[in-house]
């Protein structure tokens, strides 16, 4: 349209490939989508992390916030035919795919109208319709899942590259070399993405990775290092990545320089292992929500006031949608005997006393 | 029609991959070599590289994968050369692929086939001698079929390979060169068994002998001499370890009033384990005219020397002996 302007990027590093150009060029209208698409997975996780704290949201929660544009940007890139898969941290990449925020809030809280029916929790989202297949809490073993969705593709012949998401912790991963061997051998359209927010739990990455220049790390696959707080360098690494694999020249391994503003999880309050200080540079230097405003603002596309307003109705919206998910109730208990074989109840299955096991007719 | 039960595990993928174009074959060895145990000979002729699939040494990596295949709707048949390397590719069978339909509320299945010789074969010592039944079969979520016969190997694997759900498939490396007579109606293309259905191999009276895979035939053995004696034992070849087949094992029970297990896997934990909980947690326990005998592999790693091997598993006679003292023994 009109009004595009080039934008000047991180420049890109590359591992064996040619580094694309440090430059994309977008619009009013874009820019404001990713405003508004990384506002709402914040705000969502911020609603999270209170309903965790008020004791509605059980056991393990990954938050995302600080990782926005990751999760946006790879959107931006590819289609909803394109087959997504990623670790525990997955609740804006399920957003990001396109279910709502009261499925999410929903599952958080365990209630029937989860997108997992509050079986699967924090951890197990999944939306088909748009092929995302979770959500996987054992660190790593997405990494084949998602090797193998990508040679479904290749098998189907669909075009489809496959997102297979981890962070700088599972990179570490006997299975990533596993399958990362195979996929380039067997020429796969597959992208990992790896998230390096710098921390696998508590562990930094110069105490866990003997080479912390992780796009390098995969021999024969190429590689490149995007900066991940900037949502349009996100887009075009993944661009070219996807290109890349349509090409039929298999794997791309793609680092993106990411952080994470909560700890690992809500049982981490994060600062035992790295300073409030850190944590508060990135965000003042690098928020990847405020480097979009701040190019809203820069080229006359909004005003403070008018995303303050905006901001006001995604506030309201998702508070809307919490108390939705709020009042719904958790599965009957009937059904908690559903969902083990698809077709095929089990003829039998045995309760915590004998005497009230499920018998099927 | 006779043939062996290798010719009927081949010809039983060959007719579905026949069948059905998102069925292929994956693991190590399987294609250009034909198979570590000639399994899927002459399949990857047939249907190319494409769908008879050979991996690297990498467990953990093409398990994950296929199952990231069926994910998207594929159906793998993934082979492990054998169960015991199934153990780097645990996580996959069980969190990746057992529990996927559950936790995302029936949302996404899995139809895939884990499948390979399993239990201890001869001389390969204790890493490659282990019965994975007891372990596999503890998963909801998982199927574990286990065959003994060219029946079972054929009418099982069909089913395993239809089913939209994971099947984890326990087949055994003695059995492969083993020749059946079967009918016609067997070779039939869509000749598929019910999975959680056992068959009674043999009637009897007096003591029922429930076990699976290779041991069907020493129990059959063991029942062919204790018949010579009067004794006239019942044999249950379980074919499905999950779901079990309560039901047939119960009903014969009430009938014989005796009951021995028989499996070449260790002791504890194990499916005789669980069949004599069965018994206690059913109105079998009332029709038992004396406790259950377990027959199980030793509790100890599998032995090299031939002598030493022989003494970690069952035989015809410990069966005899079993069904002897049970029906001895009196509650």
């Amino acid at each position: 349209s009109a009004d595009e302007v080039k934008f000047e990027l991180t420049p890109f590093k590359a591992y064996r490939c040619e580094a694309p150009a440090a430059v994309a060029t977008s619009n009013k209208k874009e820019m404001l989508d990713f405003w508004y698409q990384m506002t709402v997975m914040r705000r969502m996780e911020i609603v999270a992390d209170n309903l965790y704290k008020q004791k509605l949201i059980r056991g393990f929660c990954h938050l995302y916030d600080g990782q926005e544009a990751v999760a946006a940007g790879i959107e931006a890139a590819i289609t909803k035919k394109d087959y997504m898969i990623t670790a525990y941290r997955e609740h804006c990449t399920q957003l990001g795919r396109g279910d709502t925020v009261e499925s999410i809030l929903a599952e958080l809280l365990g209630r029937k109208s989860g997108c997992s029916r509050g079986k699967g929790g924090s951890m197990h989202m999944y939306y088909k319709e748009a092929n995302f297949f979770g959500g996987n809490g054992i660190v790593g073993a997405q990494i084949p899942l998602g090797t193998g969705l990508a040679f479904a593709s290749k098998y189907l012949k669909q075009g489809c590259v496959s997102i297979t998401m981890f962070g700088d912790g599972a990179s570490n991963q006997g299975q990533l070399w596993e399958a990362a061997n195979m996929a380039y051998l067997w020429k796969l359209p597959v992208i990992y993405v790896l998230e390096n927010n710098q921390y696998g739990m508590g562990t930094s990455t110069k105490r866990a990775s003997s080479n912390p220049e992780f796009y390098t790390r995969m021999d024969v696959v190429p590689g490149l290092q995007i900066d991940g707080h900037d949502v349009l360098a996100v887009r075009e690494g993944v661009k070219f990545a996807a290109d890349h694999c349509r090409s039929g020249k298999g794997p791309i391994y793609l680092e993106m320089k990411t952080y994470r503003y909560h700890g690992h999880s809500m049982s981490d309050p994060g600062i035992t292992y790295r300073s409030r200080d850190e944590v508060n540079n990135v965000r003042t230097t690098k928020d990847c929500i405020e480097k979009t405003k701040n190019r809203l603002l820069q080229h006359s596309w909004a005003t403070e006031a008018e995303l303050k307003e905006k901001q006001r109705e995604i506030f309201k919206l998702v508070d809307e949608a919490c108390a939705r998910a709020q009042a719904t109730p958790e599965l009957p208990a009937e059904q908690v005997w559903e969902d083990i074989y698809q077709g095929t109840p089990p003829p039998f299955i045995r309760n915590v006393i004998v005497d009230d096991s499920k018998v099927s007719a | 029609k006779e043939l062996t039960v290798r010719d009927a595990l081949n010809s039983a993928i060959d007719e579905e991959m026949a069948r059905d174009p998102t069925v292929f074959l994956m693991g190590e060895e399987v294609g250009e070599y034909q198979g570590a145990y000639k399994i899927s000979k002459g399949l990857f002729q047939k249907y190319g590289a494409e769908r008879v699939i050979d991996t690297p040494i990498t467990e953990m990596g093409f398990a994950g994968l296929a199952v990231g295949a069926a994910f998207a709707g594929l159906r793998p048949i993934c082979e492990f050369m054998t169960w015991n390397f199934s153990m780097q590719a645990i996580d996959h069978v069980v969190n990746s692929a057992g529990k996927t339909y559950y936790m995302s509320g029936g949302k996404i299945n899995v139809p895939i086939v884990f499948r390979g010789p399993n239990g201890a074969a001869a001389g390969v010592a204790a890493q490659h001698s282990q019965c994975f039944a007891a372990w596999y079969s503890s998963v909801p979520g998982l199927k574990v079929l286990s065959p003994y016969d060219v029946e079972d190997a054929r009418g099982l694997l069909k089913a395993a390979i239809r089913d939209p759900n994971p099947v984890v498939f326990l087949e055994n490396e003695l059995m492969y060169g083993q020749a059946f007579t079967v009918p016609d109606s067997v070779m039939d293309k869509d000749f598929v068994l019910p999975i959680g259905k056992a068959k009674i191999m043999r009637e009897g009276q007096h003591a029922t002998i429930v076990t699976f895979s290779r041991m069907v035939g020493v129990a059959l053995q063991a029942a062919e001499e204790l018949a010579k004696e009067g004794i006239s034992a019942e044999v249950i070849n379980l074919r499905s370890i999950r779901p079990l087949d309560r039901d047939t094992i119960i009903k014969s029970v009430k009938k014989t009033n005796h009951l021995v297990t028989v499996e070449e896997g260790w002791p504890q934990s194990g499916v005789g384990a669980e069949i004599a909980a069965l018994m206690m947690e059913s109105e079998a326990f009332d029709y038992l005219d004396a406790p259950v005998e377990r027959v199980a592999g030793v509790d100890i790693p599998m032995p090299y020397a031939k002598s030493l091997e022989a003494l970690a598993l069952p035989q015809q006679h410990d069966i005899v002996r079993a069904v002897k003292k049970t029906l001895a023994r009196k509650l």
